[in-house]
């Protein structure tokens, strides 16, 4: 399988967690604390073998994981600048040019288009490691045109939410992609095609708040925190501590916001499957 | 009054204005000239004062004690006006208000978030944090709009979205989602203007439209000034900072042609003449509406597509 060999050769964005050792790379569980070697994460669709955690991956690692690595990149060349010469401690340029260096990507969406059980579909995946996958202009037009490709080719849509919410260094026009991902997506449900919204850990903030709560099914990862706001700031807001799975996928499938859940080991054949189901040939 | 701190020096002249009142009461000698050359004065202090203000100065503005909310420019705007409570599913949500009203014989529905005028209402009002009933309330508003043809005018003014457990519970995402996504297709005129704070998902949940406006001292962003700070830079020193780099006045969001105009505002803000101010807003919402009702709802809704769909800056290799 093409992605079990590329898994093999690294987790795409969990550089940070991954410690050099004398027999090849470890990796700390976030759910356990267990330590894993990369080998048996990858032997495990990136989950810790222990506890189920599912480790935080990257566009890349979905494409290849339900693609089985044959895909097609597609808008590859938008990218974000620093429109509104935007400067905190750092400058949003110094900020893009160093989360490229990490990853490599353009910016915190890919899209690609491929098969999943014979059937094509385009899937448009957050990247957490690109400025805490937030979303400009740049996952916005990338979600804009995604939707008019479904729309021409008549292709269902998957996007893969991963995200703290919108780019600040974009101010007003980060917020606005919420009002532009939302009107795309009601032309693409007026062409009568499947929009499916996979929500990963986390998925927070604006993204929540537009096309992450928007599918014609939406559906997550277990142990996925989900919700409007962060949960450091409930807190210092209401002053109390939060009740244990507080905004995690399982609380918001009892509180009706999700279609089911989905374990990654099953992703591709429920994808696969849903693609089957919809599709009238 | 409340002066804010830019303000001291209009403040020294009412004091001094004050003084001479005082004198003036004790009927020996005339002051008529006096007073009229302070008042002169602080109109022109004012003028001078407000037209060099920085981004955080009129954050300051979008939040003076005084400033009408909604209730107020409804009450003065429509002749007649039935509030209506409720989302149907949970309950009655304080932060927005809602209702049918009459413009000078024209129908409209009228929502907007509402702060409170006092203490205790600004508690009541969850200082225009709404909940998710609220944006329901909001959308079942504008589903009777589209079933009765009437145009839509939404105020806005809110901190942002209530972030709280229930809040969470009852999909305060999924609510504020719901709504853009219907905006978007609403087959009647949705007009909608800031009239005082306008703070990310909370504010655009109500706040997709036709044409968006901006009065003058208000402000527009993606997250407020004391957020960016805290995150940005780690604490809440830098929220003056923030609001100069997020660029989040009137002029700034019409400069990038994310808004469709601004109202100005009366010498000093509307808070410094209400009345005014809500007969300026009146002026422009009959504009707005009659010109959008001359436009046929699939060129309308066309156009609202096309328009939040070029928003957006980014470089293409
Ligand atoms: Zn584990």
């Amino acid at each position: 399988m093409g992605w079990f060999k590329r898994l093999s050769e690294g987790i795409q964005t969990s550089t940070t967690q991954k410690k050099e050792a004398p027999d090849g790379l470890w990796q700390q569980c976030r759910g356990c604390g267990k330590t894993n070697t990369v080998k048996e994460l990858s032997n495990n669709y990136l989950k810790c073998p222990d506890c189920n955690h599912h480790v935080r991956i990257g566009s890349f690692d979905y494409f290849n994981l339900l693609f089985d690595g044959r895909y097609k990149e597609l808008f590859k060349s938008i990218f974000s600048y620093n429109f509104l010469d935007f400067e905190d401690v750092k400058s949003y340029d110094e900020r893009l040019e160093s989360a490229n260096e990490k990853t490599t990507l353009n910016d915190a969406l890919t899209v690609a288009i491929g098969k999943i059980k014979r059937k094509p579909i385009i899937i448009a995946a957050m990247d957490f490691a690109f400025i805490g996958g937030s979303m400009g202009s740049v996952v916005g037009e990338k979600i804009s045109q995604a939707v008019d490709y479904a729309i021409k080719n008549k292709t269902p849509l998957m996007i893969i939410s991963k995200s703290g919410g919108a780019r600040m260094m974009e101010s007003a026009f980060s917020l606005m992609q919420m009002a532009k991902t939302s009107v795309k997506l009601a032309e693409l449900s007026r062409e009568g095609i499947p929009y499916f919204s996979f929500l990963t850990d986390p998925t927070t903030g604006g993204v929540t708040a537009s096309f992450a709560m928007l599918g014609d099914l939406n559906f997550a990862e277990p142990n996925a925190l989900i919700g409007f706001a962060g949960p450091r700031v409930i807190k210092e807001t209401i002053k109390k501590d939060l009740p244990e799975g507080f905004q995690r996928s399982e609380f918001l499938l009892e509180h009706g916001f999700l279609d089911f859940i989905v374990d990654r080991q099953e992703l591709k054949d429920k994808i696969g499957d849903l693609l089957h189901f919809f599709s009238k040939s | 009054m409340v002066f804010l701190e830019f303000e001291e020096p209009i403040e020294k002249l009412y004091g001094q204005l004050e003084k001479i009142m005082d004198v003036a009461d004790q009927g020996e000698i005339d002051v008529q000239d006096k007073i009229s050359e302070i008042e002169s004065k602080i109109r022109n202090k004012r003028k001078e004062i407000y037209a060099g203000l920085n981004g955080w100065q009129k954050v300051q503005l979008s939040r003076h004690p005084e400033r009408p909310y909604t209730l107020y420019y409804i009450n003065q705007i429509c002749k007649s006006f039935t509030e209506i409570h409720g989302d149907r599913y949970f309950g009655d949500d304080k932060a927005i208000v809602g209702g049918l009203g009459k413009i000078d014989g024209q129908s409209v529905v009228i929502l907007g978030h509402q702060k409170g005028v006092n203490t205790k209402m600004r508690q009541y009002r969850n200082f225009g944090m709404a909940n998710p009933e609220g944006y329901r309330k909001a959308l079942r508003l504008m589903k009777l709009a589209e079933k009765f043809d009437l145009p839509v005018i939404c105020l806005i003014d809110t901190p942002g979205a209530f972030p709280g457990i229930e809040a969470e519970e009852r999909g305060q995402a999924e609510a504020i989602a719901r709504n853009l996504v219907e905006m978007a297709q609403l087959k009647v005129p949705i007009i909608c203007y800031i009239i005082g704070e306008g703070a990310s998902g909370g504010a655009i949940g109500i706040g997709l439209g036709d044409r968006v406006y901006m009065l003058e001292f208000t402000w527009y962003s993606v997250i407020s000034p004391e957020s960016c700070s805290s995150i940005l830079w780690r604490n809440w020193d830098h929220k003056a900072e923030a609001a100069e780099q997020l660029k989040l006045t009137s002029e700034d969001m019409l400069g990038f042609g994310l808004i469709d105009g601004v109202i100005s505002e009366p010498n000093g803000g509307a808070h410094s003449n209400p009345e005014k101010m809500a007969k300026l807003l009146k002026k422009q919402i009959k504009k707005d509406i009659a010109e959008l009702s001359e436009v046929t709802v699939k060129k309308r809704i066309d156009t609202r597509l096309k328009k939040y769909n070029s928003m957006g800056r980014f470089k293409t290799k």
